[in-house]
């Protein structure tokens, strides 16, 4: 299964090693990656891929727990729902 | 691959828009149930909702995590019970309310938020056990919790039942009267249609029809703070340019819709129905359908020009909506519910919006006069005359319309009514002082009208 991780907040060091530590923990593969600052938010987006060993609850609380302590907004989604919104 | 932008702002309309899937509503037939004994009819009710409804608020939560997207409701919607009573040897009030007592028990038991299906549709006439339910209503309502309830009094085709009509005014001041401790709450749930439709997935109107299957999965979409986004946009621009941007963005919100009905229906191992795209609103702010009409150009909702900036709002939604779903169905438009929506709070507070420019209104749009405090001295037959005149538009223009009002127990115009929740705050707002007693009390029913010679 495919999804994609959204991760917004202030820029600071350690965003990318943390959020990719936590993914690489959990088993999961990242495809794609790709990153800039946006009005002086970091903004990065990760397209991952996992199979079904891999529990999505574990995950988010994993990414929760990076969300709280650096102040960032983290989203793991299902690529289906990206595809079916933006692509007929 | 899809691209950064188009990520960011599904992200942002979760996170910033309230773009969210109000209800997932599980239709389960009750036909299997009926039977004369009413101890046995309350447990096979009992049995088969917690059976098919077992999985249905995990499966909901489960989705919500993996693809991020709040799903605010998880329902069931029934076969109208009007249906086991006639079925019932000797059925009285009391065993239709022990009915509903089972139904809010496996509601409660399953974990859903409301089970609607408390009906009957009584648009040409009326069965022993249609009108022992309707009289237990008040009852039914008063000591159940999670229990809706709708009755269907007019059609197109069939014209509409004014001895119904006359019952239900009646029907809805007892239930407000028995509910005085929490000002008529139990009005909140109880809906009197004309043209009901059989798969809506929306409270309190949900029931499943007598053309559906045994069990099914309709979704309710929403999101009016997406519509409301888009739209300042495009600032200044012509309707053209308006109506294609609520269509672009109602497109993309029901192929959300489309999606968690897919994966909803085929975890579950049930059909999948269809998907209702409404634009509904909550109290909280940014999710307010009276925004949208503010935003095109109206200072206030409620002033010249609100029914037609609402025809087109509820037009673009369908047209964006019907291509981004393989099955459209349910009710599909906007809602205007006043208690539920903080535009339209302010409005009905500040005197901009009244009863009868909601009517009007409710030509153009999805339902009716839906969540409105009157005084609590409004009389019966004053409701059944809103009633009719509500079913008259749906007849004539072959939508659904309802009412649902809530006549608060010693309300005044201008008290403020706290429901709470998704549920709001009503202003009450006044109602015509003349009789309509005379009319009501007729009875019969008005013929069905002619569709031709339209004009």
């Amino acid at each position: 299964m495919k999804a994609i991780v959204t991760v917004v907040g202030h820029d600071q060091k350690g965003i990318i090693a943390k959020t990719s530590m936590t993914l690489f923990e959990q088993g999961v593969n990242i495809l794609d990656i790709s990153q800039t600052i946006m009005q002086d938010m970091f903004t990065m987006i990760m397209l991952i891929e996992y199979d079904s060993s891999v529990s999505i609850n574990k995950l988010n609380e994993s990414l929760n727990e990076i969300e709280k302590e650096m102040g960032l907004s983290i989203h793991i989604q299902r690529e289906e729902l990206f595809t079916s919104m933006h692509r007929i | 691959m899809i691209n950064s932008f188009e990520i960011l702002e599904t992200v942002n309309m979760i996170d910033n828009e309230n773009l969210d899937i109000r209800t997932i509503t599980m239709g389960i037939s009750l036909k299997s149930c009926a039977g004369p004994d009413i101890d046995t009819v309350c447990k096979k009710v009992y049995d088969k909702i917690t059976k098919y409804a077992r999985d249905l608020v995990k499966t909901g939560e489960d989705i919500e995590r993996e693809f991020g997207i709040p799903i605010i409701n998880k329902r069931i919607s029934v076969t109208p019970i009007a249906t086991l009573v006639d079925a019932l040897e000797e059925p009285t009030v009391y065993k239709a309310v022990e009915i509903a007592k089972t139904l809010d028990r496996a509601a409660k038991e399953v974990g859903v938020n409301f089970i609607g299906g408390y009906s009957a549709l009584v648009h040409k006439g009326m069965t022993p056990g249609e009108e022992i339910l309707i009289n237990s209503i008040p009852l039914a309502l008063s000591q159940t919790e999670l229990v809706c309830s709708s009755v269907n009094v007019g059609s197109t085709r069939a014209g509409i039942n004014m001895d119904a009509v006359s019952l239900m005014g009646k029907i809805v001041k007892q239930a407000a009267q028995m509910t005085a401790d929490t000002q008529g709450f139990a009005c909140a749930k109880l809906v009197v249609f004309c043209n009901a439709v059989e798969d809506n997935p929306f409270m309190a109107g949900a029931f499943l029809g007598e053309g559906e299957g045994e069990c099914v999965i309709n979704v309710g979409v929403s999101g009016p703070g997406v519509v409301k986004c888009a739209l300042e946009q495009v600032k200044g621009k012509d309707f053209g340019v308006v109506a294609e941007t609520v269509k672009r963005t109602a497109f993309k919100i029901t192929r959300m819709g489309q999606l968690v009905a897919q994966e909803a229906a085929s975890r579950l191992g049930v059909a999948f129905g269809i998907v209702d795209l409404s634009l509904a609103p909550t109290p909280a702010k940014g999710d307010s359908v009276a925004h949208i009409l503010e935003e095109m150009g109206l200072e206030k909702c409620g002033t010249h020009g609100t029914t037609a900036a609402l025809a087109l709002l509820n037009d673009a939604v369908k047209k964006g909506g019907v291509m981004a779903s393989g099955y459209v169905g349910g009710l599909s438009g906007a809602f205007i519910p006043v208690s539920e929506d903080a535009g339209m709070i302010a409005a009905a507070k500040c005197g901009a919006l009244t009863l009868e420019k909601l009517e009007a209104m409710t030509c153009v749009c999805s339902v009716g006069l839906d969540m409105i405090v009157i005084p609590g001295d409004t009389t019966a037959e004053t409701i059944s005359a809103i009633i009719a005149d509500e079913a008259a538009i749906g007849m004539v223009n072959t939508k659904t319309t309802a009412v649902r009002v809530i006549p608060a127990p010693g309300a005044k115009v201008g008290d403020i009514v706290e429901f709470g929740g998704l549920l709001g705050t009503g202003p009450v707002m006044p109602v015509n002082k003349y009789s309509s007693a005379g009319f009501v009390k007729r009875g019969g029913r008005i013929p069905a009208p002619l569709q031709s010679l339209k004009n």
